[in-house]
């Protein structure tokens, strides 16, 4: 796990590493988690080129999680009225609208003679490797399932809050007239029977794909280059990759442009990164503190 | 409560002892968490069902626990839809068990200032009494001295949400009871599509289905925002864009479709006819068309005859009336050879006086023989020629001025088109209500249909025209007409004629030669099935029971006819006039003057309630405690609590089952009109008078069940389905006779109760099928999937190339077969030739596709059915800023529908003073997030949250030039009214340059009224009632306003702003009307 080129403080991170990862086997994240025997890592590959921007995921989500409608806000942000992930929006669609230049893009229509295009994406919690939510709830409520995704225990949940800062996409968030915090559970009620989540199931394009992790993110290089091939230079996977900072994606995306103008943070950090290098620091000042401490006693027993 | 967990369940000691020392795994679990199962694991039982909203007919499981529906999602089984569902699909749940449903019939007396409760029985009685006065009183025996046996004072609208079964007995019963104007959403939608495609190939529904499109090697989507408003049936574009094809998308308007298309092609709206006559005009004089087929196939080597005259500098075809403001269109006939069309305009009985000195129009079809046809396309009257002369004017350079489309963009379009067709590939067509929403919408589909005959691409994978069509069972509502032109199966509705029995009637409205030429079995049938035993030989099987048409009585007609007074009763069925109408202000006038109003929906819509808060009553225009009308709301069951067949885009039938009981006075439509038939019956038993006999005749008698006795739809379709005197069910139409032996509700459904099995609800998965999914529920006709497939085979039976074979015949076992269910007579062989006398089916030659045409050939020119020209032509719509540069002198379609009303003015000539009063093109569209008038989504929370408001689409040019700012509002006028909407000013919106200036256009969508959750202004209240003559669909895809920052004003203001412009653009009742 040493540092990949163009990842920067990412390598770093995963090299110095979260509580968790050192104990980490080949990024299965379950098997660390206590799991003995457990299903394969589940994940979303959720491929914008084709998204259609139509929000069946969102509705989809909405009606099996029973997550409650969140009010009448028409932004003016194309066609975006949902903005962003939330405790009431666990999936979200993205409208980028986009003047770009001929020749670096193949936009399927100029104007005034500059191109344009209209990129669509679907975002949803990452599940990530190495968790911070999970790494900062103190009561247990956030845990890793056997399928290796990161789910909030509503029963346990006593809306502290920690795990909202810690999230370095802005996912997890607290429901006000609740005080516990809520995010995508890739439909854990689902997977444990054998179902798929209800966005995927719903995706009329199948731009949002459910399966196992290291099958999707084969599927995904191989749609990247088909891409690639067809002249879609532009064409990117964000997030499958474990050598990023947090270990890699449980949800991961191809996009058409930088993860920026989709709203995504371009080198996402556990932002627990640093507590091992903390604590050790900590233990280091405490020893030293200790040692200083004994040999003041020592030397005045002297 | 669960018990507490023992001490060594606890988490820190699953922790300690187990692997998870961090205790963020397994060691944390909760007991809930443990004890999680999802809602569709627990379900006592998944029920089949199909989404409700639109045509793609998503199949749905509903997962039922207590026998309660507790969770909708796609069947992933599904061959059209594979388990996907968009966001209203995905929204059902909320939809039909969320608590914006109304649970109880609500009244409004007359004069009353708000609902009261009534009991549903008392309700029904006052509806039945109400029916069976108004009944009386409107009755009218005869119109200018014809017979016509009609009841002009009650009208009905809606049918394209109900099931098939439902608008069966709606359209049975208000015929025996002598209703004609019954109507649809059918009308507004597509009805041009069914003359577009019927007149050109000889069936007015889609030729295939989505799943075919995957098979394309270019697809054009133009006048569809399929992405939008088709997500699901959107996939098979996906799939065939990931198999190689290209896709295309022509529209004003950038959309989510648009953004996936390999080229987005904006154009001025309401000028695809230039556009297409751009297209075919290159194939012709590049003789790219493939022209085997051509020759072959369609009729361009027939010979027209000689008084037939192209459209000259006036803008006119031959036959033109100004009077009558239409055309007589029997010069457009072939030479020697009168032909019926199998759609459109079919009652010949004038032509055929005049052609033949009385004879009936078979006799003369008979007489004057076969087609004469030139196969060397040199005859100067041959129809190549004439299509060739009539398109030459459509040049790229006429395009860019017409259209806007830069010549080299047109170029790049048409080098697609003719490289992708052929006998090695296919080009489709997708088209929705971006077409057929115009003044002269069939032409549009007829453009569309003549290029795919030109290049071959009819009957063949990944060929074809798909026609998305917008309701769940919009398709069954045509083919099972809540429509006042035809009966079931596309049977013409019998017009008022002096001494007309079923013979002339049959004659004058049939062709001879075809499968249209067995009409008199369909016709006879279906008469036996409404009036079973009393239907005889001797009274001509109740022939003279049916009401008779005098002209056009279309859902804008009817309107008229409310605002006059004649309309007493007006029945809505899940259709919401005062939005999704044209002119919302006149179907509220019209409303007013009525007598009684019966609303059968979800939710209290716009329709339902505009006597007590439309926006006349804001204005102060009207007063509530003036208005006359009686108003019935009953709550309508949803799909989930009723059981029935719903007809999707792709003419497929496919029955969904029941998962829960509606409650307190929700009811199906089917037990609503069935109980409402019993009601009048009662009433009327015993009666002497002549005019009840079609209601007491009537078979009127299903099995019910239940509590509430809900009739039994399964009844019903067998019913539709057909049997023989034996009582045997039917396997198909080819069964029927014409001597009262069968009985059948719909000729064109028969067979699908074949063998006493419900075929629509057979459910094959398609992982153990072909891409046409044959064997999952049942389409029509015969199942066939892909329409006129023979013409996939060569005129000698063998596939135009392997890579598109589909069906062919077989020599050893001297049949038809393929992947599909062959669309020809399956022992027919193509060397097969009919003697010179033959009629009906028989004189179908083997090499014949067009089986319903009467002459057996594609349609590039159409000799009769269409009623504003035998070819398609450019004029501009009703209200544009456009002059008209193919026709100078003709600015509009001379032979369109207008009606002169204070409240339905239109704008001047763009040239005239005032011309450019409002100056800017508008054309509408749908959100993938609402659907149509809003009644099934403005109510549903988890769909008005995602588009909340009404908005317009600018452009960032027009918003600096009118000082429009973004997210902020604008007003919007026209002649009809004003409205405001919130401003998105966007770069998918484009000015045009059209002549040497710029033409600026708006998008709107039109899902928005006043009520429901998400409320804003209705789009409708600025478009003009203004209709296609062959088809009587409204204009709403192009239209021209003024433009103004700002919100609108309020009360009285809002009319008086109206009004200054109109007095600005110097309007009057005769602005506009010129033929």
């Amino acid at each position: 796990m040493s540092g990949a080129p163009g990842i920067g403080d990412g390598a770093a991170a995963s090299a110095n590493a979260s509580l968790l990862n050192v104990l980490l086997e080949h990024g299965e994240p379950a098997t660390s988690s206590g799991y003995g025997e457990h299903p394969p890592r589940m994940g979303f590959f959720t491929d914008t080129s084709i998204c259609i921007g139509c929000k069946a995921c969102e509705v989809a989500c909405k009606e099996w999680n029973h997550v409650p409608e969140d009010g009448l806000n028409w932004t003016g942000h194309s066609h975006d009225n949902t903005i962003g992930l939330s405790a009431d929006t666990w999936r979200h669609v993205a409208f980028i609208e986009q003047r770009v230049p001929v020749g670096e893009h193949q936009p399927n229509f100029q104007r005034e003679g500059e191109g344009f295009r209209w990129l669509m994406s679907s975002d949803v919690c990452k599940h990530c490797t190495h968790a911070a939510c999970l790494d900062v709830c103190p009561t247990g409520s956030l845990f890793r399932t056997e399928f290796g995704t990161v789910v909030v225990q509503q029963d346990i949940c006593n809306g502290c809050g920690y795990c909202v800062p810690a999230c370095p996409y802005g996912v997890i968030d607290k429901r006000e007239d609740d005080g516990r915090v809520f995010k995508c559970t890739l439909c854990y009620d689902r997977l444990g029977a054998g179902q798929e989540p209800a966005c995927a199931k719903a995706c009329p394009t199948d731009s949002i794909q459910f399966g196992e992790l290291t099958e999707l993110r084969e599927r995904a290089a191989s749609r990247v280059e088909q891409l690639h091939e067809a002249g879609v230079v532009e064409a990117r996977l964000y997030g499958e990759s474990p050598d990023d900072g947090v270990g890699g994606d449980g949800a991961f995306f191809l996009l058409l442009d930088e993860p920026e103008v989709y709203g995504l943070p371009p080198d996402p950090v556990v932002t627990t990164r640093d507590l091992p290098r903390m604590w050790r620091n900590v233990g280091i000042a405490a020893g030293a503190l200790v040692a200083g401490v004994a040999t003041a006693f020592m030397g005045a027993r002297r | 409560m669960s018990p507490l967990p023992s001490p060594s369940d606890w988490p820190l000691l699953r922790q300690l002892r187990g692997e998870d020392r961090l205790g963020r795994g397994a060691a944390v679990k909760s007991a809930a968490t443990q004890a999680l199962r999802p809602r569709t694991a627990e379900a006592d039982r998944v029920v089949k069902s199909v989404c409700p909203y639109c045509a793609v007919g998503c199949a749905q499981n509903l997962y039922v626990k207590d026998d309660k529906v507790v969770q909708i999602e796609g069947d992933p089984d599904a061959p059209h839809s594979r388990g996907r569902l968009c966001p209203k699909g995905s929204a059902t749940l909320q939809l039909t068990t969320g608590d914006s449903r109304e649970r109880h019939v609500l009244y409004r007396r007359p004069y009353g200032t708000d609902w009261e409760r009534l009991d549903l029985e008392t309700a029904m009685d006052m509806v039945a009494d109400k029916f069976v006065q108004a009944r009386a009183e409107g009755w009218e025996c005869e119109s200018e001295g014809k017979p016509t046996r009609r009841c002009m004072s009650i009208a009905a609208l809606g049918g394209a949400t109900l099931d098939n079964e439902e608008n069966y007995l709606i359209k049975k019963f208000l015929t025996a009871a002598g209703v004609i104007q019954i109507e649809n959403q059918a009308r507004v939608c597509h009805s041009s599509t069914v003359v577009g495609l019927g007149t050109s190939f000889g069936r007015g529904a889609s030729s295939t289905l989505p799943g075919d499109l995957q098979n394309s090697d270019l697809i054009v989507l133009e006048g569809s925002n399929m992405a939008e408003a088709h997500p699901v049936a959107y996939q098979w574009i996906t799939e065939a864009k990931a198999r190689g094809a290209t896709v295309i998308h022509v529209d004003p308007h950038y959309s989510r479709t648009s953004a996936l298309a390999d080229m987005f092609v904006p154009l001025r709206a309401g000028t695809d006819i230039a556009f297409l006559g751009g297209v075919i005009n290159h194939v012709i004089s590049t003789e790219s068309d493939f022209r085997e087929y051509v020759l072959a196939y369609t009729n361009a080597p027939t010979i027209v005859g000689e008084e037939f005259e192209d459209v000259g500098a006036d803008g006119l075809f031959s036959g033109f009336d100004p009077e009558k403001r239409g055309y007589d269109p029997k010069s457009w006939q072939y030479e020697d050879a009168l032909v019926a069309a199998a759609a459109g305009q079919r009652d010949q009985e004038a032509d055929i006086a005049a052609l033949t000195g009385g004879e009936d129009a078979k006799g003369a079809e008979q007489a004057r023989g076969m087609p004469k046809l030139d196969p060397t396309l040199q005859h100067p009257r041959c129809v190549w020629q004439i299509l060739k002369r009539h398109y030459a004017q459509y040049t790229p350079e006429m395009v860019e001025r017409v259209c806007g489309v830069p010549r080299d963009v047109f170029a790049k379009v048409c080098r697609l088109f003719v490289e992708n067709s052929g006998r090695e590939r296919t080009t489709a067509f997708v088209h929705g209500v971006g077409w057929t929403q115009h003044t002269i919408g069939s032409q549009y589909i007829r453009a569309a249909s003549i290029l795919q005959l030109l290049l071959g691409n009819m009957g063949r994978p990944g060929g074809g025209v798909m026609a998305m069509r917008g309701h769940a069972s919009i398709q069954g509502s045509s083919d099972i007409p809540t429509l006042f032109d035809t009966l079931p199966g596309y049977i013409p509705m019998p017009n008022a004629h002096r001494h007309e029995d079923l013979d002339t009637y049959i004659a004058a409205s049939s062709a001879k030669r075809g499968f249209w030429g067995n009409m008199r079995d369909y016709m006879v049938s279906l008469l036996k099935a409404w009036w079973g035993a009393s239907a005889t030989a001797e009274n001509d099987f109740c022939f003279e029971y049916l009401p008779r048409l005098t002209g056009s009585h279309g859902t804008y007609q009817t309107v008229m006819e409310q605002v006059k007074g004649t309309v007493k009763g007006y029945f809505l069925f899940g259709q919401n006039p005062a939005v999704g109408s044209a002119n919302n202000r006149m179907q509220r006038l019209g409303m007013s003057k009525l007598d009684w109003l019966v609303v059968r929906d979800f939710s209290l819509i716009e329709s339902a309630t505009w006597w007590k808060d439309g926006p006349e009553i804001e204005s102060g225009e009207m007063r509530t405690e003036d208005i006359a009308t009686e108003v019935f709301f009953f709550p309508a069951a949803a799909h989930i609590e009723k059981e029935g067949t719903f007809t999707n885009t792709q003419r497929m039938l496919q029955w969904h089952h029941k998962g829960q009981d509606p409650q307190a006075d929700q009811r199906s439509d089917l037990w609503f009109i069935y109980h409402l038939g019993k009601r009048i019956r009662e009433r009327l038993a015993g009666s002497t008078e002549k005019r009840d006999r079609p209601v007491l005749d009537l078979t009127w008698d299903y099995p019910t069940e239940g509590e509430h006795a809900e009739p039994s739809a399964d009844a019903v379709l067998a019913e539709v389905s057909g049997w023989n005197a034996e009582g045997k069910l039917l396997s198909g139409y080819t069964e029927l006779k014409s001597d009262g032996s069968t009985s059948c509700g719909c000729w064109i459904y028969s067979g699908c109760y074949a063998d006493g099995v419900n075929q629509t609800a057979r459910r094959k998965p398609w992982r153990e099928q072909n891409w046409t999914g044959s064997e999952w529920a049942w389409a029509w006709p015969a199942n066939r999937r892909i329409l006129y497939n023979r013409a996939s085979a060569d005129p000698d039976g063998k596939p135009w190339s392997e890579r598109k074979a589909l069906v062919w015949w077989d020599e050893e076992k001297r049949e038809w077969t393929g992947h599909d269910t062959p669309d020809f007579e399956a022992d027919k062989p193509p060397d097969y030739r009919p003697p010179e006398d033959a009629e009906g089916p028989a004189a179908i030659a083997g090499n014949t596709p067009f089986i319903m045409q009467a002459d057996q050939r594609g349609w590039l020119f159409a000799p009769a059915g269409v009623a504003d020209g035998p070819m398609p032509t450019h004029y501009e719509p009703q209200d544009s800023p456009v002059p008209n540069t193919v026709y100078p002198e003709r600015q509009r379609n001379p032979a369109r529908e207008v009606f002169q009303h204070e409240e339905n003015r239109y704008h001047p000539d763009p040239d005239e003073p005032g011309g450019q009063v409002y100056p800017i093109v508008v054309t509408t569209y749908r959100l993938t997030e609402h659907f149509t008038a809003g009644g099934m989504s403005r109510w549903t929370p988890y769909l008005a949250e995602l588009q909340p408001e009404f908005f317009c689409e600018v452009s960032p040019e027009l918003a600096v030039e009118r000082g429009l700012e973004h997210a902020g509002w604008a007003t919007l006028i026209s002649a009809r009214g004003c409205v405001e909407a919130r401003v998105m000013v966007t770069d998918r919106m484009t000015p045009l340059q059209i002549e040497g200036r710029t033409v600026h256009q708006i998008g709107m969508p039109y899902h928005w009224g006043p009520n429901g959750y998400a409320k804003g202004d209705s789009m409708n209240e600025l478009s003009s009632m203004s209709l296609d003559p062959s088809s009587h669909i409204q204009e709403v895809k192009a239209l021209s306003v003024e433009i103004l920052p700002g919100r609108r004003p309020r009360g009285a203001a809002r009319r008086e702003l109206v009004r200054e412009y109109r007095e600005r653009a110097g309007i009057t009742a005769e602005t506009g009307m010129a033929p």
